[in-house]
């Protein structure tokens, strides 16, 4: 009941420190559907389960190519993610433009960041509502950052933002140690199986509503297109991660 | 077509009546370099065929022997500039970051129409202070066939089947038109196949050299079809 007492404006404090406006903020990208990534030493998957509103409507996209190197995932207000997503286009085109390089991933995420921190900071203006997985692949090696609404930001081994996330973290802590090492396509089958446990019990996956995106060193942002999804769907029938230990 | 660079530093001077007997001083700065070398494209069904000598120069010095002149924009367009080296750099960027723009909002790559387009509007946007940039766009249209457009310096633009550009331009395109075009040509055969043309530009390439003191080093040549790029390079003359 307390909550309603400050929780009209970004610019009032409740007495436990808290900012309501933002932590509301943060739950529209609990709402949103889930989107995971996950990365090793060479590759970064994103994957994602695509809503479809309606019989007649087509599935919302969820993965975003930024450059060739980067790539966004994002759960929440899919026209707050549009603006994030041109913001950084612009900002990678320019810097490849002035450096003839591409833009250091962990920047771009801090700029984000900065601009998601302003929208707390002021009476008239309210926070994105939406969380990015940012994919990213630069010099300092193989990135995979989390950003909120509230400004923060984090960088993962694995992780997973929207509905039922808990289910596929709870998947990546069992198997997060043997991602380091592992190959493309057993990462992909990892990040498909983390999905399998976070939808309903009357979904299933199918090439339609599921999003695989692929990143690496030699590997230029790419979605999986829906043969690859197809195959990948199948062999998760067999994939075992018990398997993979016994390799090492 | 080819302006020889003083006469583009012409268009500058103010021609006031009291200034009239001022003789130009040829030690003035100017803003323009021709670094010189040629660039030809051939259209032809199903691919299109750009080459471009490496040599960079500036008067009678060599800057670099190993310097393109060709630029692959999208899948199916390459730019093959003439002239400046600087402007050719700045005008690449400028497209490249243009390209990629497009292709986020349009969820495509431009069609060779599209980015001819656009690089006449770029080069005319520099209508006063020109890019010294003597331009083929070279590519592959709608129906996957070869198609050239060549430029002037400031945008004014064509469809072409082939083009020279750049100071070997007058001995390259008068072999090409009897050639290609079979053109004052008293044996009337007409090149059919890829091997046939590819001949001929080599041929034309060492002519050229053999003649233009500007053009020599290699030959680079990028074939476009709708199966990827190849690259040949081949050696000229390097005196």
């Amino acid at each position: 009941m307390l909550k309603h007492l400050y929780d009209t404006d970004c610019v009032t404090w409740s007495p436990q420190g808290k900012l309501f406006q933002v932590e509301y903020a943060m739950e529209a990208v609990k709402q949103g559907s889930i989107c995971l990534g996950l990365k090793s030493s060479e590759n970064v998957v994103l994957c994602s389960l695509k809503r479809q509103p309606s019989e007649l409507a087509g599935y919302q996209e969820k993965q975003f190519k930024i450059d060739d190197h980067m790539a966004i995932a994002i759960a929440g207000l899919t026209a707050d993610a549009r603006v994030l997503c041109k913001y950084m286009r612009t900002e990678c085109l320019e810097y490849k433009y002035t450096y003839e390089s591409h833009h250091p991933v962990g920047r771009l995420v801090f700029k984000v960041a900065e601009k998601s921190q302003h929208k707390t900071q002021s009476g008239a203006k309210r926070p994105y509502g939406v969380g990015l997985l940012v994919a990213g692949i630069d010099p300092n090696g193989v990135h995979l950052f989390e950003t909120c609404p509230s400004g923060n930001y984090y960088e993962y081994k694995c992780q997973a933002i929207g509905s039922r996330s808990q289910a596929a973290r709870t998947y990546f802590e069992s198997w997060f140690h043997l991602f380091e090492k592992s190959t493309l396509e057993q990462l992909i089958l990892h990040g498909l199986s983390a999905i399998k446990k976070a939808i309903m019990e009357d979904e299933e996956l199918n090439e339609k509503n599921v999003e695989v995106g692929i990143l690496g060193k030699n590997q230029k942002f790419a979605h999986l297109n829906a043969q690859e999804l197809k195959d990948y769907i199948a062999k998760l029938e067999g994939f075992n991660p018990n398997s993979q230990i016994q390799q090492e | 077509m080819y302006i020889p660079v003083n006469d583009m530093l012409k268009h500058f001077k103010q021609d006031a009546p009291a200034m009239a007997n001022i003789t130009h001083k040829s030690d003035q700065w100017s803003p323009y370099h021709d670094n010189s070398g040629t660039v030809l494209a051939v259209g032809i069904p199903g691919a299109v065929i750009v080459a471009g000598d490496t040599r960079l120069s500036n008067g009678y010095n060599i800057l670099s022997r190993d310097a393109t002149k060709l630029s692959q924009l999208t899948d199916k367009c390459v730019l093959a500039t003439a002239g400046q080296y600087a402007d050719f750099i700045a005008l690449r960027k400028f497209l490249q970051q243009r390209l990629q723009l497009y292709e986020f909002q349009n969820e495509v790559q431009a069609s060779t129409e599209t980015v001819a387009h656009l690089l006449s509007r770029e080069l005319y946007s520099r209508r006063f202070f020109p890019y010294y940039t003597f331009n083929l766009l070279a590519g592959l249209d709608e129906n996957n066939h070869g198609v050239v457009y060549g430029y002037d310096a400031i945008g004014s633009y064509d469809k072409m089947t082939y083009g020279v550009q750049g100071s070997g331009q007058e001995l390259v395109v008068a072999v090409l038109d009897n050639q290609l075009k079979g053109y004052n040509k008293i044996n009337k055969t007409i090149p059919q196949t890829r091997e046939e043309i590819l001949d001929i530009i080599l041929d034309c390439f060492s002519c050229a050299a053999e003649r233009d003191i500007h053009t020599g080093d290699n030959v680079e040549i990028l074939i476009i079809t709708a199966a990827g790029t190849e690259r040949i390079v081949k050696p000229l003359r390097k005196d």
